[in-house]
């Protein structure tokens, strides 16, 4: 078999287990429960761009993302197998790619699977994520191949596709999808733009296959110059010239197209002038002074103390704000596992380092009390492993719940309600209610008054998710009384 | 002089034209005036109780095994014949609404939504299907209230209705309403509640469980529960009731949670009047029935007794 042919069986292989892995961690099925101990997370794990921005940010990383230390084993023996053979964003370029370009071969080819100068900007972008990183501004999952996949598919594609008993939605989730949609019309302009101009993680992989053992050997006595191997390079590295073997995605098309067999995938071939990294010192300068001006600024701005958001209620397990968003690298991971599609992709809720971090909302979904899936599903930590015991004996609060008097059905309006004291898991429930007799207009009523025992509410919202008064419910959850915010504390 | 027009093209551009006018104005009148999205004709519940010749009673049972109650139950109402017949397909509706182990009481016990199944089974029932529109997520509901579990191995399809047609209710508060598919598809209803307080009803038993047809947002009915119970119970029509009243929920209900919300009374109660049931369920949990309006409001509508010593026909000791 010819070794692209491995190759591809390998890529397919990859992409599904990649989908079948998101498809497997949906809410549960009836029969089958939850697949809380699937390693859905194996694909994040493998990330070392996703390991070490978590690594400078926050000074830890999780056990799972030792993972990482396969891919970069694997990139010094054998150059950047990861994006020519596992990468799920890699295989579906190549195959958008192969799509619009098929049968347009020959010079044209060749000419747009060149080496160009400007795909050195990967490099300068994984600079400035690394460097924005050690500064405690997280970015690397928004540029991360993977986390942008995972998103992308779990938060904009499958939710089109996903029935279950409560489907999933995600607020926003068009504009992931939109810019998804966007990286795979680059290939449009060239094959793989994505993966020679932008992506961070090829570049720190690029960095890593410094000096691979096996690489593209070209056998100069029995090449012919005629460029064939060019054909359908997915790095740009141009075999037929100066190897640019940090370039190479060991696609191994070249191997395969060469008519003279001159071309080989083998053990020590010279390294050669290709191996230079194509770096500029005043570019760099530029990238780094906007790298370390960027997270002051971030951080000045994100009221993360004081003046936050009000909808910005964080899972259950979530570490404190700082750490949290210096760990979570939004690929949407625990937003998937929700089983009441309670998390969401926060919009403005944490400020420009906490876009698309998950958000509990309460309209949409609760936290449901004998859960722990997200702190599972959570590949950085950013989201211990909390157990279910630590939500029914309370030591875990995501916020609590405030009623508004100007909307709820009794105080309101008269009527009788009192739905969100039917829904309040705790117990004895932290919503109870007050009778009180009122004069409606020359009538006597007795209501029930609901009211919130903030001493039993730990804020999973399902009084929220239940009111009547849908649009803007008359009883919701703030962030206050968070347990995992010390100086947030609402009661003495 | 190619830029002329003679005779036959401008004849025929004339009847393109005039085609082409004539064809959007048609469609045009097509839908002029429709209304934007025609609502369909509404669906009834079917009479559960139709062509049975059981008259109303009630039979109480006690003993420490919930399986046995159950097959002792049909004996001792005439035996499972008597409500399904051969062939007939069968829903049983538990009360199956909340995420909770079936020790905290919130949900039927397991064991007597199986043991009602092996029965309607063996009685010569086609299919049976346990179906339930639940509170908490469904998955979670299923599983660890277990009833899931045990009612698959006795035989039956365990089933979530997320959708369903419109239902005419024609009650006081509820004209019309989505109901489970599964729902209208069943010839027999057995209904399965169990025993709970309820802040707003008083407490929950069978009438209250009919809220679990009910798809959609539902709890904008609270503003009149008596009301919407009554017009709940007026329309199922159920073929017979068993009241779990194995463990009752006596504080926190109808969601429970601490064990100290739930007593150990080891019995059940089969009635073919839904009234008498709840006022059976009521004194278990010492509320009188002038404090559940919904009761009232159903015996004046002809749904049956609150007076259920009046249709006790037994008290059965199980094996103690």
């Amino acid at each position: 078999m010819e070794l692209r042919t491995v190759r591809r069986i390998w890529q397919i292989f990859f992409l599904g287990l990649f989908l079948l892995l998101i498809v497997l961690h949906t809410s549960g099925v009836a029969g089958i429960g939850y697949f809380r101990d699937y390693p859905v997370r194996l694909f994040l794990e493998l990330s070392p761009l996703l390991a070490l921005a978590s690594i400078l940010a926050s000074g830890t990383l999780a056990a799972g993302m030792l993972l990482a230390l396969l891919t970069v084993g694997a990139t010094l023996l054998f150059g950047r197998v990861f994006c020519g053979w596992v990468c799920p964003l890699g295989t579906l370029n190549q195959a958008a790619a192969w799509l619009w370009f098929r049968g347009r071969g020959g010079k044209a080819a060749v000419e747009r699977n060149r080496y160009r100068r400007a795909y050195a900007l990967k490099y300068y972008l994984l600079l400035g994520v690394l460097l924005a990183a050690l500064l405690g501004v997280n970015l690397a999952g928004l540029l991360d191949p993977i986390a942008l996949t995972y998103r992308s598919v779990a938060l904009a594609f499958f939710p089109i596709v996903a029935g279950g008993y409560i489907p999933s939605e995600f607020l926003g989730g068009w504009l992931i999808g939109l810019l998804f949609g966007g990286v795979l019309l680059l290939n449009l302009v060239y094959p793989r733009l994505w993966c020679r101009l932008l992506c961070p993680l090829g570049a720190l992989l690029g960095l890593t296959a410094f000096a691979p053992l096996f690489k593209i050997r070209r056998d100069r006595a029995k090449c012919t110059d005629c460029n064939a191997c060019g054909f359908d390079c997915q790095g740009g590295d141009e075999p037929m010239g100066r190897h640019r073997v940090r370039e190479c995605h060991v696609c191994l098309n070249c191997v395969g197209a060469c008519p003279e067999d001159a071309l080989s995938y083998a053990l020590l071939g010279e390294l050669g002038e290709g191996a230079k990294l194509d770096l500029d010192r005043r570019r760099l300068i530029i990238t780094a002074s906007c790298a370390a001006v960027l997270p002051a600024v971030v951080t000045a701005s994100s009221g993360r103390e004081k003046g936050y958001h009000p909808g910005r209620i964080r899972p259950p397990g979530a570490l404190p704000e700082a750490e949290f968003v210096e760990r979570c690298v939004k690929c949407g991971a625990c937003m998937k596992a929700c089983p009441t599609n309670a998390l969401q992709p926060a919009f403005a809720e944490g400020g420009m380092e906490g876009f698309w971090t998950p958000v509990l909302v309460p309209r949409v979904g609760y936290c449901a009390q004998n859960c722990n899936l997200c702190g599972r599903a959570c590949p950085t930590g950013a989201i211990r492993r909390f157990t279910v015991e630590e939500k029914v004996g309370m030591p875990i609060r995501l916020g609590a719940a405030v009623i508004d008097p100007g909307r709820c059905l009794p105080f309101a309006y008269g009527r009788t309600c009192i739905v969100c004291e039917e829904m309040c898991p705790t117990s004895p429930k932290a919503i109870f209610f007050e009778e009180r007799e009122v004069e409606w207009r020359g009538e006597r009523r007795v209501l029930k008054m609901p009211r919130v025992d903030l001493k039993h509410c730990w804020g999973c919202g399902i009084c929220e998710t239940k009111c009547p008064v849908s649009s803007q419910p008359a009883i919701y959850v703030i962030p206050s009384g968070e347990s995992r915010e010390e100086r947030d504390r609402l009661l003495l | 002089m190619g830029r002329t027009v003679d005779r036959r093209e401008f004849l025929r551009r004339l009847a393109l034209t005039g085609g082409v006018f004539a064809a959007a104005s048609a469609g045009a009148l097509y839908f002029r005036g429709r209304e934007p999205r025609a609502r369909g004709a509404a669906d009834t519940l079917r009479d559960h109780r139709e062509g049975l010749a059981v008259d109303r009673r009630m039979v109480v049972l006690r003993g420490p095994d919930p399986a046995a109650l159950v097959e002792r139950g049909f004996e001792a109402m005439g035996g499972a014949g008597a409500f399904i017949r051969r062939g007939e397909r069968v829903l049983i509706k538990p009360n199956m609404a909340w995420d909770r182990t079936p020790e905290q009481g919130a949900n039927t016990h397991p064991l007597l939504v199986a043991a009602a199944v092996r029965t309607a089974l063996a009685a010569g029932a086609a299919s049976v299907v346990v179906a339930d529109v639940p509170c908490n997520d469904p998955v979670k509901v299923l599983e660890r209230s277990g009833i899931r579990k045990a009612a698959a191995e006795a035989g039956a399809r365990v089933a979530v209705p997320s959708e369903g047609p419109e239902v005419d209710f024609g009650g006081a508060v509820i004209a019309r309403f989505a109901v489970g598919r599964e729902f209208l598809e069943a010839d027999r209803i057995i209904n399965m509640p169990v025993v709970k307080v309820h802040s707003l009803s008083g407490i929950t038993c069978g009438m209250k469980n009919w809220y679990g047809l009910l798809v959609g947002r539902r709890h904008g009915l609270h503003q009149n529960i008596d009301e919407s119970i009554a017009d709940l119970a007026a329309a199922a029509k159920p073929t017979l009731t068993i009241i779990d009243a194995t463990r009752i929920m006596v504080s926190n209900g109808p969601t429970g949670g601490a064990p100290s919300d739930v007593v150990r009374r080891d019995l059940v109660a089969f009635t073919t009047d839904e009234v008498a049931g709840d006022a059976w369920a009521a004194d278990l949990l010492g509320r009188r029935p002038g404090d559940l309006p919904f009761l009232g409001l159903a015996a004046g509508r002809g749904l049956g007794t609150g007076d259920w010593r009046s249709i006790l026909q037994e008290e059965v000791s199980v094996g103690t």
